[in-house]
């Protein structure tokens, strides 16, 4: 009798973690890619300035990933991100040098033009009902021309370092200095930063807080909730994540200013997908286009606000990447949308639409990101570069596929 | 072996992550008989014959499955089609832009010389649709047609292949009597010609009518397998097996405050079909709906119910309508299913797979999503509201799922149809308009559904509501509008009514106004 049941729970909790295995797996691809790289590389890849370097070196692409997600959960696609993040660039360096800008007012203007351009694409495909892939396919050529006509086909060069700061910069506050060795071993006075260890603690400890206090709310009105066992796993990986990474941006210049851009992104569209009403009527439309309509969801407001949220992304990327190479090039942003689809697709999302994260999408980028890092420190070339990243590619959504069957949701 | 059985079930067991959905069932069918199998929502049935059929394939269950004596391991469901085994789903599976004879062809068409002679399968399609008496042009495109005769379409692409085990999970769902009375006489028909068929239904007349033997499962375990011909069988008796207990109601009792308020009136509603511009699909149909009344439609398929109700609901349906719609009094212009909402009606689809739920998310959010208004402050959702509404229908209409967070498709299809009406009734509106509200729901769950509808009207709501079995109209309804071919022929008061009255009515040839 206590065996059965004790057998049962054993059988849930496989279940459980069974099921939940998705949402965790790519953070495991994620820690064996870079582990996989860290042998390869003598562990140069893990040390905190090349850490901090990874981020910054994709920061514009995981940009642009926030709202690649948001597209394809609706079920379309967005082919002109690249051109639109060379254009939105080329306009902030324009906005900042020839018409004399302060850096404020230039960010400001250009969101702004990003806005715009979301505001013409979006009204094509929701309203007038063009197919995505066609309107932003126009939209890639169309912006790659509007770049060159309005640089000129040439660099243009931020009048101060501002950009530049912005994008590759850290927020250098709050450290204390100590003897530490350096990458060859000897002794020097380093700095070591609080401000990320103390910012990563507070995050931790308002999760476990709002994590109890959810549970035990829902364990109060008898709401289901997972085994124990499987909550503190679960809070105790996402603590040591987060303090890893708090520890590698306190052993270098603390934390990246486009980390912080980022963070804060990502925390403004995971509430916005998770937690709002809008967010919901995302995943309704994607999940079913008529029976959201029957619902009484108003799905081409939805769609079209999707693609506006899109072209701000691509201004906040077109600043970023222009601050990252001090300058706005003309052929800036070349791939970049396919780098920002694979990294949706990579971390879950589905092509029917209806399905993905943007926790998921962050993490697809990371995996190619740490990927091309690993690659450029072995001194591999670009071109076996995209070779493994195909392949990640097609592994990633071969083995979503094949984990969505095992847990029953395919 | 016996070999007097055509297929047998041992000891089979079939879990799924949360849900033991098959429990050591045993289940035998006699070559050449009609065997009817019969349970409660999520009972465990369509999951019986999915492993049969090798949806789920072998090796994913423990037990065994013996088909003429050789126990079987299906892969899919295209080994167990070798096998001369075919089964029909509960959910319709057609290529909905395919023509109806490609759909009937595809899968097995024989090619000469590897190039399809089309014009020869439209020619045979037809002896199919004949047989099965779906009188269309084969070159109809199937998702064009209501669900009724896309299963008709169904069977006879089944026909088409040779099969001596016919599984039929549901068949008469969506039909209505007359129609589902004709598609039993083809069933006997196909029995005669010596092949074996085993059929899923709620319905149990149609189970009694035709059955050799009857199977009852019950939380994934045989209760009770009955032989009808060794001695007969009462619904009562099929009935307390199935939930446990025993029901002397099909329907409550109904005490209806009927108001003379009108809260809609209709008129002259005419709606033009989405495809060609030129055809009214709904001519002149006027009615008015009281308060605190529950309305029927009745006809057979294709009459323009579906269409009406759809039109009116924020255009839905339809490339134009014309006429005038009035709640209180006032008149509306819906553009969107969005206006006819915020105006307090509320749409129930009969197509709860196409038109009603998000099957890849979960039962709560499926819920929700039309009353997310409600559930938030400032856009922001409440979760801890959402969850609470979703498990107060969970409860309420007994809902069969291991949480509110399984994902819809993971549901038996009466659960789904549980779902759909869950989010319709949180959305809260005040007429109600429920098309085919019982499709697929056991006899216990329906018994629930018609004390819901009858509460509602009771707190002063007004329920419209589609249906094709007449006993049901007649059971639940305060007056009945009869259509056929688009028109409203007429209406028949509660007192009056009958299925005799109703059919003469939708036969009635249209007085020329
Ligand atoms: N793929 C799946 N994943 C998880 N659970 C499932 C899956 N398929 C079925 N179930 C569960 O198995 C049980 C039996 O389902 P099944 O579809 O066989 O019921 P049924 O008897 O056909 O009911 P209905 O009359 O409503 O069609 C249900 O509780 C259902 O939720
Ligand atoms: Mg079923």
């Amino acid at each position: 009798m206590i065996d059965s049941r004790e057998q049962s729970a054993l059988r849930t909790f496989l279940d459980v973690a069974k099921a939940n295995m998705r949402n965790y797996s790519m953070f495991l691809v994620l820690a064996l890619i870079m582990i996989g790289f860290a042998v390869l590389t003598n562990g140069v890849n893990l040390h905190p300035r090349n850490f901090t370097y990874i981020f910054i070196q994709n920061s514009y692409i995981l940009i642009l990933a926030v709202g690649m997600v948001l597209v394809i959960i609706v079920g379309n696609i967005d082919l002109s991100v690249g051109s639109l993040t060379a254009f939105t660039g080329a306009m902030a360096a324009i906005f900042f040098n020839r018409m004399g800008l302060g850096f404020a007012a230039t960010v400001a203007l250009t969101l702004f033009v990003g806005l715009l351009v979301g505001v013409y694409q979006g009204y094509f495909i929701a309203f007038v009902k063009i197919p995505a892939f066609i309107v932003t396919l126009a939209g890639m050529m169309l912006f790659r021309g509007l770049t060159y006509i309005v640089t000129r086909v040439t660099p243009i060069t931020p009048r101060t370092d501002i950009f530049k700061n912005t994008a590759s910069g850290t927020l250098d506050v709050l450290y204390i200095m100590r003897m530490a060795p350096n990458n060859r071993g000897v002794m020097v006075e380093q700095a070591f930063h609080l401000l990320p260890l103390i910012l990563g603690a507070l995050i931790v400890v308002l999760m476990v807080v709002f994590g109890m206090r959810d549970r035990r709310n829902k364990i109060k009105n008898d709401f289901h909730v997972l085994p124990v066992g499987y909550f503190i796993a679960k809070q105790v990986f996402m603590a040591a994540i987060l303090m890893y990474l708090s520890y590698k941006f306190a052993l270098y210049r603390g934390l990246p200013n486009v980390f912080i851009i980022l963070g804060i992104t990502v925390v403004i569209f995971t509430f916005i997908t998770n937690n709002t009403v809008f967010g919901r009527y995302i995943y309704a439309v994607g999940g079913n286009a008529r029976s959201a309509k029957l619902s009484g969801i108003n799905s081409e407001r939805v769609i079209f606000f999707v693609h506006v949220i899109m072209g701000m992304l691509c201004g906040l990327s077109g600043i970023v990447f222009t601050g990252y190479m001090n300058s706005a090039l003309p052929d800036a942003g070349k791939d970049f949308e396919l780098e920002a689809i694979a990294a949706c697709f990579i971390g879950g999302a589905s092509t029917t639409g209806g399905v993905g994260t943007i926790i998921g999408a962050m993490m697809g980028g990371l995996v190619m990101g740490v990927i091309n890092n690993g690659m450029s420190l072995m001194s591999i070339g670009a071109n076996w570069q995209y070779v493994v990243k195909a392949s990640v590619l097609l592994l990633a959504v071969w083995y979503d596929i094949y984990t969505r069957k095992k847990s029953g949701l395919g | 072996m016996n070999d007097q059985y055509i297929l047998e079930v041992k000891n089979l067991t079939k879990d799924f992550p949360g849900v033991r959905a098959l429990d050591d069932v045993n289940f035998s069918v006699r070559r050449g008989e009609i065997h009817c199998l019969c349970g409660e929502n999520g009972a465990g049935k369509s999951t019986l014959m999915n492993v049969i059929s090798g949806v789920h394939p072998y090796g994913s269950y423990e037990g065994q499955v013996f088909f003429h004596g050789k126990e079987a391991h299906y892969k899919s469901v295209k080994d167990s089609e070798k096998d001369n085994l075919a089964i029909i789903h509960q959910e319709l599976a057609l290529s909905p832009y395919l023509s109806i004879y490609e759909n009937i062809f595809l899968g097995h068409i024989k090619p000469k010389f590897g190039v399809i002679n089309w014009s020869e399968l439209i020619v045979a399609s037809k002896q199919y649709l004949d047989k099965v008496g779906l009188h269309e042009d084969p070159d109809t495109v199937v998702s064009k047609m209501g669900v009724g005769k896309q299963q008709l379409v169904e069977i006879a692409r089944a026909l088409s292949k040779k099969v001596e085990l016919l599984i039929l999970d549901e068949p008469t769902s969506s039909l209505n009597d007359a129609e589902s009375e004709k598609l039993l006489q083809l069933i006997l028909e196909l029995k005669k010609e010596g092949i074996t068929c085993i059929m899923i239904s709620h319905k149990l007349n149609e189970v009694l009518e035709i059955a050799d033997s009857i199977t009852v499962l019950r939380d994934g375990k045989t209760i009770k397998s009955f032989d009808t011909n060794a001695a007969k069988v009462s619904e009562a008796e099929l009935i307390q097996h199935m939930v446990g207990r025993d029901m002397t109601h099909r329907f409550p009792e109904k005490k209806h405050q009927i108001s003379d308020e009108v809260i809609l009136e209709v008129e002259d509603w005419t709606v033009f079909h989405p495809e060609y511009p030129d055809l009214a699909v709904v001519k002149g149909a006027s009615f008015r709906l009281r308060k605190g009344e529950i309305l029927a439609f009745c006809g057979p398929m294709g009459a323009g119910r579906t269409e009406l109700m759809m039109s009116l609901f924020g255009r839905s349906y339809g490339s134009r309508c014309s006429g005038t719609v009035k709640i209180d009094g006032k008149e509306h212009i819906f553009h969107t299913p969005k206006n006819a909402i915020s105006a307090g009606l509320g749409y129930v689809s009969e197509d709860r797979k196409g038109l009603g739920l998000i099957l890849i998310q979960d039962v709560k959010t499926n819920i929700s999503n039309s009353s997310l208004d409600k559930l938030s402050v400032y856009g922001v959702v409440n979760k801890h509201e959402e969850i609470m509404a979703a498990e107060k229908y969970r409860k309420s209409l007994g809902i069969k799922t291991p949480s509110i967070d399984q994902m819809v498709k993971n549901l038996s299809g009466g659960n789904q149809q549980k779902v759909v009406l869950s989010r319709c009734l949180l959305a809260g509106p005040s007429i109600f308009i429920v098309d085919e509200p019982t499709r697929g729901i056991d006899v216990g769950a329906k018994y629930e559904i018609y004390c819901i509808l009858n509460d509602l009207v009771a707190s002063g709501k007004s329920v419209i509501m589609i249906s094709s079995e007449m006993p049901e109209a007649i059971g639940m309804a305060d007056r009945i509008y009869v259509m056929n071919e688009g028109r409203i022929k007429g209406e028949i008061s509660r007192e009056e009514a009958s299925q005799e009255k109703i059919m003469t009515m939708a036969l009635q040839k249209t007085q020329e106004k």
